[in-house]
């Protein structure tokens, strides 16, 4: 398959990462800086990743907004507060439990999944449905790596997603105002495209709580809530899975989700976008940007309909 | 009565007025030490949202206030901080226009004719306008009590408008619309109240009652 990168920003206007990561390293150097930001800088590092070539060139968001700008309704509804709340979540020990229609259901243990597949750094451009939207360098694996593994069968047509459900650490369903725990779903011929990742870490470490550690999807041509965060469960199925924000208002929700800047939310317009750290609100691409690799899954769907 | 002294005190207009500024300065303190969030634009909006509704419900908060107290001084802060609710309306509009849709009259049109929350706001705030311009004793005196305190009663309009701007912008937590809901509910269900209950009194006894109350 023939995946191409559109060549939207200019080679001289990407920050270097050694002048990206300095400016990290700067800020754990100041003892003040280091305690505000807490935990989120406490990531250990990751060794032995490659640089994929699926990555945008595209600047990416400081570390520090992409860990205190969060949604983690679990976590708070605010969002700068997963970044504190978020800590008291326990990421060790982990598995996520893969089953459903599968020939090897199995329970993964984290560190199993981190060895999975040779880890690659993806730089995805990561839009929110509330117009939004960062540019980030995840660390990761294609999904379909660990869906090889389980060996899905015939009747496996969709892809059904967990996140971990801690209820001593986990605000409540109604001041969450959602229901608990969250779940997500992907048809299996998005689940298997090589975009979709699952991800164990970003900016060479891994993954901060409030960015959905351990390990949380990427799905980099939808909305951001498509990618699940801290996933504890996937299985696969027949019938399409219930999504957490589709199931809590189905008109402004659905389950595709797509970025696309032709079908507004019925309360705001999807056709721009503010990226973080930018002034002047910037045009939203269709599948994100992502429609030459990704188009194809929808052909004659009608997407003003599956939205 | 000390209390009454120093409600009635000239000098009190001084720190109310600057306790009323507050939230302005501390915003522009947060902007100074690039402590805004990751979404500056948001933040701001939020915050000048969320000053906007507090202001409309502590200058509702008024009447009531100084007839179950029986302050009746406290009149005399009452148009300061209808003006500041104002004030902080303003800024929140502005932020949308400037910051966040930079003038772009067509999404700006667009937007206020096809999202109900921005039609809701937008109204909340054009209701205002007539509210602050007229807020002068010369206006008091050129519309005549009764009618000056007739247009005056938009703001009851305009903050429950606003609770419904605020309760269809969020996404799913709409605690806080429903708690400014709650409070705009009970201070106008005391006027509605009051008003029934006075209907029963004779009517001179009323027309003694000195400035206008809304």
């Amino acid at each position: 398959m023939l995946i191409q990168r559109s060549p939207d920003v200019r080679p001289s206007e990407i920050t270097p990462k050694h002048l990206y990561l300095n400016r990290r390293r700067f800020l754990v150097g100041l003892p003040v800086a280091a305690l505000a930001a807490g935990n989120a800088l406490a990531g250990p590092k990751l060794e032995g990743i490659t640089k994929s070539p699926l990555s945008t060139t595209e600047k990416v968001t400081p570390y520090n907004d992409v860990t205190h700008y969060n949604n983690y309704y679990e976590f708070g509804t605010g969002k700068d507060q997963p970044a504190s709340l978020a800590q008291k979540l326990k990421t060790s020990p982990w598995t996520v439990d893969v089953g459903g229609a599968v020939s090897k259901p199995q329970v993964f243990d984290i560190d199993a999944i981190m060895k999975m597949a040779p880890l690659e750094e993806r730089i995805y451009r990561h839009r929110c449905v509330e117009a939004w939207s960062i540019v980030v360098p995840w660390i990761g694996f294609p999904l379909n790596a660990l869906i090889k593994k389980a060996e899905p069968t015939e009747k496996a047509r969709f892809v059904a997603f967990q996140t971990v459900l801690d209820r001593r650490v986990m605000l409540s369903e109604s001041a969450a105002g959602i229901p608990l725990p969250y779940v997500e779903g992907l048809r299996i011929d998005e689940a298997m495209h090589p975009l979709a990742i699952l991800c164990v870490g970003m900016y060479g470490e891994a993954l901060p709580k409030q960015d959905g550690a351990p390990v949380r999807l990427v799905v980099p041509w939808k909305y951001g809530f498509k990618s699940i965060k801290s996933i504890v469960k996937i299985k696969f199925l027949e019938k399409q899975p219930p999504t957490t924000w589709n199931s809590t208002n189905a008109r402004e929700y659905g389950f595709y989700s797509n970025v696309n800047p032709e079908v507004d939310h019925p309360r705001w317009s999807q056709a721009s976008e503010r990226r973080l750290g930018e002034f002047f609100r910037r045009k939203t691409l269709m599948f994100n940007g992502y429609a030459d690799q990704v188009a194809r899954l929808y052909v004659g769907m009608d997407l003003r309909k599956n939205y | 009565m000390a209390l009454k002294r120093i409600l009635t005190s000239r000098w009190t207009k001084v720190p109310v007025f600057a306790l009323c500024l507050i939230p302005a300065l501390l915003l522009a303190w947060r902007a100074l030490n690039g402590d805004l969030s990751a979404n500056p634009i948001e933040f701001i909006t939020h915050w000048t949202g969320d000053w906007t509704i507090r202001f409309l419900c502590i200058t509702l908060a008024i009447t009531p206030l100084r007839k179950l107290l029986r302050l009746p001084e406290l009149i005399r802060f009452r148009r300061m901080l209808g003006l500041f609710g104002f004030f902080y309306a303003s800024l929140h509009f502005l932020t949308w226009f400037v910051l966040d849709k930079f003038f772009d009259w067509h999404e700006i049109l667009k937007d206020v004719v096809k999202r109900p929350f921005i039609t809701a706001g937008f109204t909340a705030f054009v209701l205002l306008i007539p509210l602050a311009v007229t807020s002068t004793t010369g206006w008091i005196r050129r519309l005549g009590g009764k009618r000056w305190q007739m247009l005056h009663r938009l703001i009851y309009v305009s903050a429950c408008v606003g609770v419904v701007h605020y309760y269809w912008l969020v996404k799913s937590d709409i605690r806080l619309p429903l708690l400014y809901g709650a409070v705009v509910t009970v201070l106008l269900a005391y006027r509605l109240v009051a008003n029934l209950m006075r209907g029963r009194r004779p009517r001179a006894v009323l027309a003694r009652s000195g400035p206008p109350a809304v």
